[in-house]
């Protein structure tokens, strides 16, 4: 039994001693952590969520959470104006976040990774092109745009994906031809020249692989802009359509209950966009220092 | 000198062309402009009427040709809302936004530009630590959510500021914070790495070394130097404000281009969302034109790069 307790704490001991030299390395524990529990949170939605997200008892409209005078154990957090549940509707919406988020930088990185590498090896009238035409996208601020093209197509989570890596690729373009003029130059890439591999070859066997930690880094920090753009678009209803529970359209519906004082129909919904952001933000400028030196004065 | 600005110009042209096609393409390839044009509920006759107006039946180019036309002339079209011409109505709105923006810049320099110097000069000690995480929550934080919440408090709760409209300073409050906010952030991180590399620098040093008090070395030595960057950033920053102000505004309906877009939106009124974009981009792409022939009048090492 002694030895038992012995053991299990000097486990304990050396646990919280490894996480201690981890957080003495700079590693964001807690960021990774958030964004882990988000993301578990996201994929479990139908285990998790107590009430369905999208429909309400208008009976229990503006509900206020359960410590509040007047809140309920069946509402933790309370109910919005059709009297849904504000919990349910948080873990919903961090699946809408989450797949939207990733799809979108997903999208936006594979895209302008390969843009940047078209342009930065093959040069010539085709670096032109790319670069005039990531210029002209470049002036256009992205939230501007992303909302005129989606006024154009409609809302819908796939059209937002499309629209949001539509918006960012030029962010990667940019980087990633940069670091393609310089790796050009190195031996190994005249090497294979020599051996006489083809262009494509080249490209897809030599360059890429030197590239993607960048476009790794670029896409952890591109995460948060991704998610503050998506629930802007949702606030201003071109984003994701009503009855789904996005995090920007639970802010959106929160403006109802705004001069009322019902609180947490704003506070939750951005606190949980802050917490992912932050956590995105945090992980993704750790990730650009350990693996990109090139990267740090970006 | 005179190439350069040419070939600037160039590009700035080439970009704007760009913009231009990018966003009459848009129309055209994901579905029919007629109906986007239309006012919603018209007859058929008058989306053929307009088809037949805007040329739709003739091929691309010229369709183009005739857009541009039109928009070197300054007509954006006509709202559907308003019933006024576009390009009227968005330069009503744009005082307004211009207005706020400049608010929200005097804020943002006044809170980003001392907190940045701080940070340099207390490198790596306690303020500094500050700086970062006020730094990285104004950079996580939606301006609109900060803009939700301060109606909540002062608004709601406390009653001292009102939640929305325009005519009074008392107004222009929450809105120039809410706006100002990342940007205050951003000024901050470009103050303190603008700083920390200016004070490195010789000259600094031999200031040092003559014996200047250390306050008077940042105040009068360091800080100049340090605020050419910050400033450029700013100058670029204003422009940028006016157009992504869009949710600011529209959470506390005061009257800009931001909130002239959202009616857009809402009223399914898309010459007025077409404009905006593209008047938008245009100043954007004007200011970055005016920074980059200033930055070349005043460092000849750009001038005669290649």
């Amino acid at each position: 039994m002694a030895v038992r307790a012995e053991t299990s704490r000097a486990a304990g001991l050396t646990l919280a001693w490894r996480f201690a030299a981890l957080r003495a390395n700079g590693f964001p524990l807690i960021p990774i952590t958030i964004l882990a529990v988000l993301a578990l949170v996201a994929v479990f939605a139908e285990a998790l969520a107590p009430h369905d997200p999208e429909v309400g008892v208008l009976g229990e409209r503006f509900k206020p959470p359960a410590w509040q005078a007047g809140g309920s154990e069946r509402y933790l957090l309370g109910t919005d104006h059709l009297g849904r549940d504000v919990l349910s509707r948080l873990i919903y919406g961090a699946r809408v976040s989450m797949v939207v988020g990733l799809a979108a930088v997903a999208f936006a990185g594979t895209l302008g990774t390969a843009l940047g590498i078209l342009s930065g090896y093959l040069g010539g009238w085709v670096d032109q092109v790319i670069m005039r035409v990531t210029d002209a996208w470049l002036a256009l601020p992205g939230l501007t745009f992303a909302i005129f093209l989606a006024a154009v197509v409609g809302p819908s989570a796939m059209n937002i994906v499309i629209i949001l890596g539509a918006v960012y690729w030029t962010r990667y373009a940019r980087v990633i031809r940069g670091e393609v003029l310089s790796l050009k130059e190195r031996d190994f890439v005249r090497l294979a020249i020599v051996a006489n591999c083809s262009k494509w070859t080249i490209m897809r066997r030599h360059i890429l692989p030197n590239v993607a930690n960048s476009a790794v880094v670029l896409g952890t920090l591109m995460l948060g802009v991704v998610i503050v753009t998506e629930a802007s678009l949702s606030f201003l209803g071109v984003g994701v359509p009503p009855p789904q529970p996005a995090w920007g359209l639970m802010l959106a519906d929160g403006k109802k209950g705004l001069m009322a004082g019902y609180w947490w129909l704003t506070v939750l919904p951005g606190s949980c966009i802050m917490l992912m952001v932050l956590s995105a933000n945090l992980l993704g400028d750790w990730l650009r220092v350990k693996l990109d030196p090139q990267l740090r004065q970006l | 000198m005179k190439t350069y600005i040419l070939r600037r110009l160039g590009y700035s042209l080439i970009s704007l062309v760009l913009l231009s096609v990018t966003i009459f393409l848009f129309v055209r390839v994901t579905g029919d402009p007629a109906v986007l044009l239309v006012e919603p509920g018209a007859s058929k006759a008058d989306v053929d009427a307009l088809r037949a107006q805007l040329g739709l039946d003739r091929p691309l180019w010229e369709q183009y040709v005739a857009f541009v036309r039109s928009l070197l002339r300054g007509d954006f079209g006509q709202s559907f809302y308003y019933r006024t011409p576009v390009f009227d109505l968005y330069l009503s709105r744009l005082p307004n936004s211009l207005l706020l923006a400049a608010c929200a810049m005097a804020f943002s320099l006044l809170v980003g530009i001392p907190t940045g110097i701080l940070a340099a000069v207390r490198v790596n000690r306690w303020w500094d630590s500050v700086g970062k995480i006020f730094a990285l929550l104004g950079l996580s934080m939606p301006a609109f959510w900060v803009g939700l919440v301060m109606i909540l408090f002062f608004s709601v709760y406390l009653g001292w500021l009102p939640s929305s409209g325009s005519g009074t300073a008392a107004h222009l409050v929450m809105p120039a914070v809410a706006l100002g906010w990342y940007f205050a952030a951003a000024h901050m991180r470009l103050t303190r790495s603008s700083m920390l590399e200016v004070l490195g620098s010789e000259y600094v040093k031999l200031a040092r070394l003559k014996g200047l008090p250390e306050a008077l070395v940042i105040a009068k030595h360091a800080f100049k130097n340090a605020l050419i960057p910050v400033l450029t950033l700013a100058g670029i920053n204003l422009v940028i404000m006016v157009n992504v102000a869009v949710v600011v505004e529209t959470v506390f309906a005061w009257p800009g281009i931001g909130r002239l877009l959202y009616e857009g939106i809402t009223f399914r009124d898309f010459p007025v969302v077409q404009a905006t974009v593209l008047l938008g981009g245009a100043m954007i792409v004007a200011v970055n034109l005016v920074v980059d022939v200033l930055y070349a009048v005043i460092d000849p090492r750009i001038r005669y790069g290649r």
